[in-house]
């Protein structure tokens, strides 16, 4: 049997893919996340009900969106209303995952898009929170995509733009962030992680093929939580990689 | 209510909604009066240096790129943005014209960062950047629209956003929970791209309505771009599809293709190459001013900035428009 060759963002689009549920609300942002939404209707979550930040809902995705507003985010949608009532129909606990990226994460899983430095003289301006910020904070669980290297995880980033768990157990409660919200995962392009229960630092959880613990641990510049147990992603298989190349992504803009 | 926690950002656009209401008595007739001009009769009437001023929905979508183009032509500078934007406002920011922004996201989508806001951010010719959440900006207008000083949310607490915002944490009186006071937002000029629009100033809008119902209703003077200008009957035979109604416009721009190289839904879908143009060139300080040069002062209005376009580009944005089926 031939193996199929695959990237690295192949690949973590598929993890990120996998852990979305059927039947699910799932708030979508632009970029990665679309192609893993669109791979998991297309393969395990058929019944995965997208949300756009702008009014799309329930888009039967056939072509990937190039943006947030754009016509294909309510395309055969049940309603393209706007941006009031999908953060609204989110801040009443109606919106079960979120997908996030970010320049930077650290421990506890804030992300930034703000700035890198100081925000009135910054080094790096970022575009913002965008819905990044109302997403941390509402959506039931959201989930982290990013390449990994140790410039995006980072020990604090330098504007926390996207809640995590904030400085750690009790933290979002304190802030008044509502009861029961938080981060569960990280997908990136070394490993899946999640967030160790006491603590709620970032756990490794699994690795991607042909990845080494050494290699993670390389590529995070803080102590990450290594169980004793490590799982093990799946490569791609060629089902997925077909539905990539051909269905969703085939003028290669992401992949 | 004792105040836990206020943001440092600058409030950019101090308001008193009994003077709002004072404006909306006096300032916008409810008399019907034929409102259509043209982009260069809009803008000169109603945008100025320092006004602050936002626009709907945004670079590639629905969005008013011809009115956006007239004011980089005209020149009104030190503008204090509104800002949720993709190409419309990193035009404004590569032109100079930009003093202050209420951010929540400017950026080119799946193309990345914006350039143009990188070198206009640190170089400090934007002064002040004060962040909002998207949800918190979108209810900031809905607070002005309510015609009430603030409005509440869960939104932004606990993260460095409240802090270089200009909201301000509370503890609600009923429950005890903390909430994050968003003060209004008045806009001096908004700007809508609308499918419909009659003479008047009724406007509809296909697809979704992002904040357009927010932001017409969060102004003081509101200019609308419409692909079709429709007569008053057809409003009247569909009033439930009126999103804007006519006293809230103050200016009616018939503009076909009024958002390329954005796309509105179910006429025209967006032009690939030309977003791509923008993003290549906008990369350096010099790119970005040979594509204004090109696009915004090498052509005196919309209609020659089509004709440069050419009609075969647009026809294959109407081949990739949004369908019902």
């Amino acid at each position: 049997m031939t193996e199929q060759t695959y990237s690295k963002t192949e690949l973590m689009i598929c993890v990120a893919a996998r852990l979305f549920e059927d039947g699910a609300t799932c708030f979508i942002g632009t970029g990665i996340p679309m192609l893993a939404a669109m791979l998991a209707s297309k393969t395990t979550a058929p019944n995965l009900v997208p949300v756009f930040e702008f009014g799309g809902t329930g888009a039967i995705m056939e072509e990937l969106p190039l943006s947030v507003g754009e016509a294909r985010t309510f395309h055969k949608g049940i309603s393209a209303l706007g941006i009031c009532d999908t953060m609204e129909t989110a801040q009443r606990g109606f919106i079960d995952y979120g997908f996030l990226g970010g320049a930077q994460i650290d421990p506890y899983g804030n992300l930034n898009s703000v700035v890198i430095g100081d925000h009135d003289k910054p080094k790096v301006r970022l575009p913002g929170s965008g819905g990044g910020n109302d997403v941390g904070c509402h959506c039931w669980q959201t989930i982290a995509i990013m390449g990994h290297d140790s410039r995006r995880f980072v020990p604090e980033v330098d504007f926390v733009t996207t809640p995590g768990y904030l400085s750690g157990p009790g933290a979002r409660e304190e802030a008044g962030l509502p009861r029961g919200t938080g981060p569960i995962a990280v997908v990136s392009t070394l490993a899946l992680m999640d967030y160790e229960p006491e603590s709620l630092r970032m756990r490794l959880k699994a690795l991607h093929p042909d990845v080494t613990v050494e290699d993670v641990v390389a590529a995070t510049n803080f102590e990450l939580i290594i169980p004793d147990e490590i799982g093990q992603n799946l490569a791609p298989s060629a089902e997925e990689l077909r539905l990539l190349r051909e269905e969703i992504d085939p003028t290669k803009f992401y992949i | 209510m004792e105040i836990l926690e206020s943001g440092i950002g600058k409030l950019i656009q101090p308001f008193d909604m009994d003077e709002f209401r004072e404006w909306n008595r006096t300032e916008k007739t409810r008399k019907l009066v034929d409102k259509r001009m043209t982009e260069q009769e809009a803008i000169s009437k109603f945008v100025y240096n320092g006004c602050y001023i936002g626009t709907e929905l945004h670079g590639s979508v629905r969005c008013p790129m011809s009115l956006t183009r007239e004011l980089i032509r005209q020149g009104h500078k030190d503008l204090r943005i509104c800002g949720q934007g993709v190409l419309e406002l990193d035009m404004w920011l590569a032109a100079g014209l930009v003093k202050a922004l209420d951010i929540t996201y400017i950026g080119l989508e799946v193309y990345g960062t914006s350039s143009s806001l990188r070198r206009a951010v640190e170089s400090g010719q934007v002064e002040t950047c004060v962040e909002w959440s998207n949800a918190a900006i979108t209810w900031r207008m809905k607070a002005t629209a309510m015609g009430i000083p603030f409005l509440p949310t869960r939104s932004m607490l606990g993260t460095d956003m409240i802090k270089h915002s200009a909201a301000k944490v509370v503890e609600d009186p009923f429950t005890g929970i903390k909430v994050a006071l968003l003060p209004a937002l008045i806009l001096d000029v908004a700007m809508i791209h609308v499918q419909r629009a009659d003479m008047y100033g009724n406007c509809q809008i296909d697809g979704i309505s992002g904040f357009a119902m927010e932001i017409a209703r969060a102004c003081k003077r509101l200019i609308i771009s419409a692909e079709e200008i429709v007569p008053t009957e057809e409003i009247r035979k569909y009033p439930d599809r009126t999103l804007i109604p006519y006293y809230l416009a103050d200016a009616v721009v018939h503009a076909p293709y009024g958002s390329h190289p954005g796309e509105t839904a179910y006429i025209y879908g967006r032009d690939e190459p030309a977003i791509k143009e923008w993003v290549e060139m906008s990369k350096t300080a010099e790119g970005a001013q040979e594509y204004l040069d090109k696009y915004v002062f090498g052509v005196k209005n919309h209609a020659e900035y089509l004709t440069l376009i050419g009609e075969e580009r647009l026809r294959k944005c109407d081949e990739l428009r949004e369908r019902r089926e």
